[in-house]
């Protein structure tokens, strides 16, 4: 009994072997379904919902410019303390006098270092001068464009980097903004 | 003796078995078999384990510490990255503990998406694990297969969640994103296609005599041994304990869902690998339901709180299932600008200290096979 027990079990055991291969062989006739990257690329599409590093959103008035009004909002609750947002200096009483002042630098502290507005007639500009992303430390978690009150950033869909320096990670993205505002123009030009 | 001691502080305290013809070998830190950084110290004789040791610790990155030091809101994307694999169940854990102590609603519909993804995110964790546990097992064409699969889910995920792997998708109050339709649409088309492709799985590899012969009456885990180490998840269901924290202490809206907790009382590495993989088919099922009778109505709530919140006085622990095992967040808050305390406990933890008793004697090969069956994430034992 137990040579004939030994036998069914190898019988069983060579039979499923065989299905298995079967199945093997039905996949390996199959078209694959891997992008090759180089010679291929990810359908646009398939992109759409895809979060790459933050950008700017053009405003509707000036693509070029945003409509960031420099709350600091973002960069404080950035997790990782990537966005660096440059004002533009508070309009001083005597312009020509602090001329050469360098701009006010702030820290990227939990802490928005925000400042009573001066009393001056003139407007403070409230766009940023400066927005500086660095994309090294970002953990694209959402939370800088959730909490914009204005609706100033988005996800790009940008994902073909790759660099050997960490500062090709660091981005300017108003300089970023306004080429794409530029290319955008030239679009609609030709 | 040299000036400088032999081994590390670890390998000193395994050595004195003082045994002539025992070999003291490390597997890992790097090792095929361990999916990460983890290490084991394993004293053989011949083929066999004599004992062993995990060490531990080659990933620490600090995830609680880090949780005294940022807002409650910065430490979003902290619960994405403890366990890569089923990430969404750690953002609910962390989303729950601080609804219950700051006591915010979750609107409907966001606890329908809430189980739909998580229970997505579960499949392809599960997937996964089946690819690479027949890896390890030396068969490499299966997880070909299942990331296959796995990719589909991928893509869908990555339309709410915008990420592919480290999700930070849910918020206080609710989920970042709403679902789109066409989610939905492509969700239910894939659900009958999955079910159609567990049988090819099943004629692939759980039919296969090799496998079989490579993991039943393999690295027995019993009740008592689950009960003295803590393990949870498909361990304890695979010892025949039906425990399911979805159903021991249902959560959000799993009452209303009609699901099966599978269980299998072998306690060997093969009852572990059938309830994950029936647990696929219940995941399906939920999501199927879910689908059906998602309500219309806001994702996130009202009163959802602001990126400068902080949450009120007292504490809170909040469980839910993760592929794992059972996933507690434990967070205190004295009203400060950061949690006072925030504690995880990660299931992956307790089920590998059950490995050093359950390899107890067996061949090395076969210890991996016990490694592979418990399914374990290191970053998530590190955290
Ligand atoms: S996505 Fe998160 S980590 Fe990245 S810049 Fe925004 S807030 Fe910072
Ligand atoms: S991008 Fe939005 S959140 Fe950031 S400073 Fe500008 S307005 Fe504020």
């Amino acid at each position: 009994m137990g040579v004939i027990k030994e036998f069914a079990e190898a019988l069983k055991g060579l039979k499923s072997l065989i299905v298995g291969l079967g199945i093997t062989g039905k996949e390996f006739a199959k078209p694959g379904v891997t992008v090759h990257y180089p010679r291929k690329v990810v359908a646009d599409k398939d992109l759409v919902t895809y979060r790459g590093h933050i950008e700017l959103v053009g405003s509707k008035n000036d693509p070029a410019m945003p409509p960031c009004i420099t709350c600091l909002m973002c960069q404080s609750v950035c997790p990782s303390g990537c966005i660096k947002i440059i004002k533009h200096p508070p309009p001083k009483k005597d312009p020509a006098a602090d001329k050469n002042a360098p701009p006010e630098a702030y820290a990227s502290g939990l802490e928005p270092k925000t400042k009573a507005a001066p009393p001056a007639k003139e407007k403070p500009v409230k766009t940023p001068k400066g927005f500086i992303l660095d994309y090294n430390y970002c953990s694209l978690c959402g939370l800088c464009v959730q909490s914009c009150p204005v609706d100033s950033l988005r996800f790009s869909t940008e994902f073909y980097i790759a660099d050997p320096s960490k500062k090709a990670f660091v981005y300017d993205l108003m300089a970023r903004l306004k080429a794409q505002a530029g290319t955008a123009t030239a679009k609609e030009k030709e | 003796m040299s000036v400088f001691p032999k081994g590390d502080f670890y390998t000193r305290h395994f050595q004195p078995s003082g045994k002539e013809e025992t070999l003291v070998v490390n597997m890992g830190p790097q090792h095929p078999s361990t999916h990460g950084v983890l290490r084991i110290i394993v004293e053989l004789d011949g083929e066999y384990i004599l004992r062993c040791e995990p060490v531990l610790g080659y990933v620490h990155r600090m995830h609680e510490k880090m949780g005294e030091n940022r807002s409650w809101v910065q430490y979003w994307p902290n619960t994405g990255r403890v366990d890569y694999l089923h990430a969404l169940a750690w953002n609910w854990a962390y989303a729950g503990a601080v609804e219950k102590l700051a006591g915010i609603e979750v609107p409907e519909r966001a606890e329908y998406i809430r189980v739909i993804t998580c229970e997505l995110n579960r499949v392809s964790s599960h997937l996964l694990w089946w690819g690479a546990y027949l890896l390890d097992l030396g068969a490499f064409t299966p997880i070909m297969y299942a990331f296959d699969d796995r990719e589909e889910i991928m893509d869908m995920l990555q339309m709410p969640t915008g990420s592919r792997l480290t999700y930070c998708y849910y918020r206080f109050g609710g989920v970042s994103a709403d679902l789109s339709d066409e989610f939905l649409k492509r969700l239910s088309r894939f659900i009958p296609y999955l079910r159609s492709r567990l049988p090819m799985y099943r004629d692939l590899v759980t039919e296969n005599v090799i496998l079989r012969k490579r993991v039943e009456d393999v690295g027995h885990i019993d009740e008592d041994m689950c009960r003295r180490y803590g393990c949870t998840g498909p361990v304890v269901r695979g010892a025949g304990v039906a425990y399911d924290v979805r159903k021991a202490e249902p959560y959000s809206v799993y009452d209303r869902f009609d699901f099966r907790i599978p269980t299998y009382p072998e306690a060997d590495a093969f009852a572990r690998y059938m309830v994950r993989m029936d647990e696929i088919e219940e995941s399906l099922k939920i999501i199927e339901q879910a689908i059906a009778t998602i309500p219309d109505g806001p994702y996130l709530s009202k009163s959802a709180p602001k990126p400068k919140w902080s949450a009120p006085k007292g504490e809170a622990c909040f469980a839910v299932e993760g592929a794992r095992g059972k996933i507690t967040y434990y967070v205190a808050s004295d009203g400060g600008r950061t949690p006072y305390r925030v504690k995880l406990r990660s299931p992956s933890y307790c089920n590998l200290s059950c490995f050093a008793e359950a390899a107890k004697g067996v061949i090395l090969a076969d210890a991996v096979s016990i490694l592979g069956s418990l399914d374990l994430v290191i970053p998530e034992i590190d955290r």
